[in-house]
């Protein structure tokens, strides 16, 4: 699709979190990338590492809790994973942004929103406060906040979630980034601030050609906002693709089970389809397939872990079962 | 899904509970004298019936009064004016309500083995012998999936989707008039959520439980609810049968609501990204229409209060209603 070179390029990564006895694996071979102007969705359930993904990508997770046992993270051409935290303070917020889920945690509660938006884009831009302050307001105002003054001199208790939640879409592009990865935006918001606010988050994106990560296990919302999607499981991608074939002939047999296992699937009443089992332990994972066990297709070759199989151009899945069996 | 509850048959199912004209309000700040400065209006006049057997739904936006609903449900905190009528007591009574929360991490007691807990209403009503509450526990706990072995096992040691097994546990050990089901799955998984629906509507087959399900995901209200209420600041908009209420709905706050919920396959469409997406305040009430500020379709004859019209099967507070 885009030929020049990927603002985010994670290829093979594993990475373990050290515990008494038995480490918790994490990731196991994550390979995921993004191009420039792109907007990806990465869909899992609870420990399938979406979020370990997007914390690693911007080395927000406490240094030393963690290891890398295999593979190598790009941002922007830079080796992420050997750039000192002095270097990071530089990137984090101006080449790369994040907006986490719950606004209230991620705003400071003791100081007005003006000294906070201030504070962020004085310190990546060589600007006096009084430029500074004209250029808050009028990030604010592209996220349609009807006075930007109001707001600037609000503590963060004082506005509604919906509020606080673009002040921070407004912050995430204080300093024009090339990637934003958003960490589940909206899980917080009521369904019809959700909406608003992933409109201005495109809205913003496309106009300045800003590429978005965005994390989250609802798939309706990913069908309705990404190009393309990258499916987890257990710390691994098991399905990638664009957005629109995943949703409408998924071919991993863990991403056809949990599309059918939304309520919209069945008639209303009906009993709904589950995947049997749960998510094994990422301290003992399964050999082989780490879906095997749940998995309705398993076989003999799934005792052996299956890489992602590319189906065609832009379409991987990691599973040894043929195309056209599954489809059928 | 209860066959009892289809169309044509609605009338004929006696209603357990009703709610007439119910109004609550909080107060907010006193004066040096203690008298209170202003209310908060939490339910600004709930007119509900909730027939045995049923799954009501009840869809709405975070400030609409859900909760309120449901703690007075509960009995948590009375009614300010209006009341409520269980069928078989009297008027001030209150009868046997549970509830089941959205967050099975914070509403087990940690301290706890699971028998007492799936016990502890049965506790909580009156003296009950050690070996009963234990039966009862175990026969509970076989109808929600948790064998019997784990009995004597704590909190920590289960997954979120057993959590929230053991809380409709709980729930179901005192043999409730009815269930109230707080954003059930909300916290679940995808894959966690489909096995607690179906065990939910399971058990109402088998029982004949009566539900009152809270939640902001419609498509899982879709699913479970035979009738929908949506709110809107303390009020009832729409009121009605399931299918209809979710697929034409007739309200202009109800279609707003549903256009905004994310479909799977279908584009998000951009018109009006600057529309107030926020609910006006509720200390100083609005006058007339609750939703005329931010609907579309305002007019005149907007300015005056509205009340639920239309039939049994649909009934919208909209004098516009198409």
């Amino acid at each position: 699709m885009n030929t020049s070179s990927p603002v985010l390029a994670i290829d093979n990564l594993s990475l373990e979190f050290p515990a008494y006895k038995n480490n918790v694996k994490a990731l196991n071979g994550v390979s995921l990338h993004v191009n420039p102007g792109e907007i990806v969705g990465v869909v899992g359930e609870s420990g399938s590492g979406k979020s370990v993904t997007a914390m690693l990508s911007m080395r927000l997770l406490p240094e030393r809790s963690y290891r890398i046992t295999a593979g190598s993270l790009n941002m922007l051409g830079r080796d992420m994973l050997a750039t000192p935290e002095k270097e990071l303070l530089k990137i984090r917020g101006r080449d790369a942004a994040m907006i986490f889920q719950e606004p209230m945690t991620a705003l400071n509660p003791t100081r007005r929103i003006g000294r906070q938006m201030l504070d962020v884009i004085m310190h990546h831009q060589k600007i006096s406060a009084a430029q500074a302050r004209l250029k808050a307001i009028a990030l604010l105002r592209d996220m349609h906040i009807a006075s930007p003054e109001h707001v600037l001199e609000s503590y963060p208790f004082e506005l509604s979630g919906g509020m606080r939640q673009r002040v921070m879409i407004a912050l995430a592009f204080s300093c024009e980034p090339q990637l934003l990865i958003a960490d589940e935006p909206t899980t917080a918001l009521d369904v019809t601030v959700q909406r608003q606010v992933l409109l201005l988050l495109r809205e913003k994106a496309r106009q300045r050609g800003t590429a978005i990560l965005l994390i989250t296990h609802d798939m309706a919302l990913v069908s309705q906002f990404c190009d393309r999607v990258y499916v987890m499981y257990t710390g691994a991608v098991v399905e990638e693709g664009r957005t629109v074939d995943v949703m409408h002939s998924p071919q991993h047999p863990y991403t056809r089970g949990l599309l059918s296992g939304l309520p919209e699937m069945v008639e209303p009443g009906q009993p709904l389809l589950t995947i049997p089992g749960q998510v094994p332990n990422l301290a003992s994972l399964p050999e082989g397939c780490t879906f095997q066990e749940r998995c309705a297709y398993a076989m003999s070759t799934c005792a052996k872990r299956p890489p992602l199989i590319a189906i065609n151009e832009d379409r991987k899945s990691a599973c040894w079962l043929p195309v056209q069996e599954l489809s059928s | 899904m209860n066959s009892a509850v289809q169309e044509g048959a609605t009338q004929m199912v006696p209603s357990i509970l009703e709610l007439n004209d119910v109004r609550v309000r909080f107060p907010v700040s006193n004066d040096w004298l203690g008298r209170p400065r202003g209310y908060a209006h939490a339910l600004n006049g709930i007119d509900l019936q909730v027939r045995a057997g049923e799954t009501l739904g009840i869809v709405g936006e975070s400030g609409c009064g859900k909760s309120t609903l449901a703690q007075l449900l509960m009995g948590l905190i009375p009614p300010s004016s209006g009341d409520l009528n269980w069928a078989g007591h009297g008027a001030s009574e209150s009868s046997n309500v549970q509830i089941v929360f959205q967050d099975p991490q914070s509403s087990l007691d940690p301290r706890l083995p699971i028998w007492r807990i799936i016990t502890e209403p049965l506790y909580a009503r009156g003296k009950v012998n050690q070996a009963h509450m234990r039966e009862v526990a175990a026969r509970v706990a076989a109808q929600v999936g948790i064998r019997p072995e784990y009995l004597d096992r704590f909190p920590h040691q289960f997954s979120g989707g057993q959590r929230q097994r053991i809380a409709i546990a709980r729930a179901l050990s005192s043999d409730p008039d009815i269930i109230v089901l707080d954003e059930p799955t909300s916290a679940l998984d995808i894959s966690v959520q489909a096995q607690i629906l179906n065990l939910l509507a399971e058990l109402q087959r088998a029982r004949n439980l009566t539900y009152i399900l809270i939640s902001h995901n419609v498509s899982v209200v879709r699913h479970m609810a035979d009738r929908v209420a949506v709110m809107y600041l303390g009020q009832i908009v729409e009121l009605g049968n399931a299918a209809q209420v979710l697929d034409q709905p007739r309200h202009p706050y109800t279609r707003l609501l549903l256009d905004a919920v994310p479909r799977l396959g279908v584009a998000m469409h951009g018109e009006q990204v600057a529309a107030p997406t926020e609910l006006p305040g509720n200390r100083q009430l609005p006058t007339g229409c609750f939703f005329r500020e931010r609907c579309s379709l305002s007019t005149a004859g907007c300015e005056k209060p509205q009340v639920l019209q239309g039939s049994e099967q649909q009934r919208a507070r909209c004098h516009l209603q198409s």
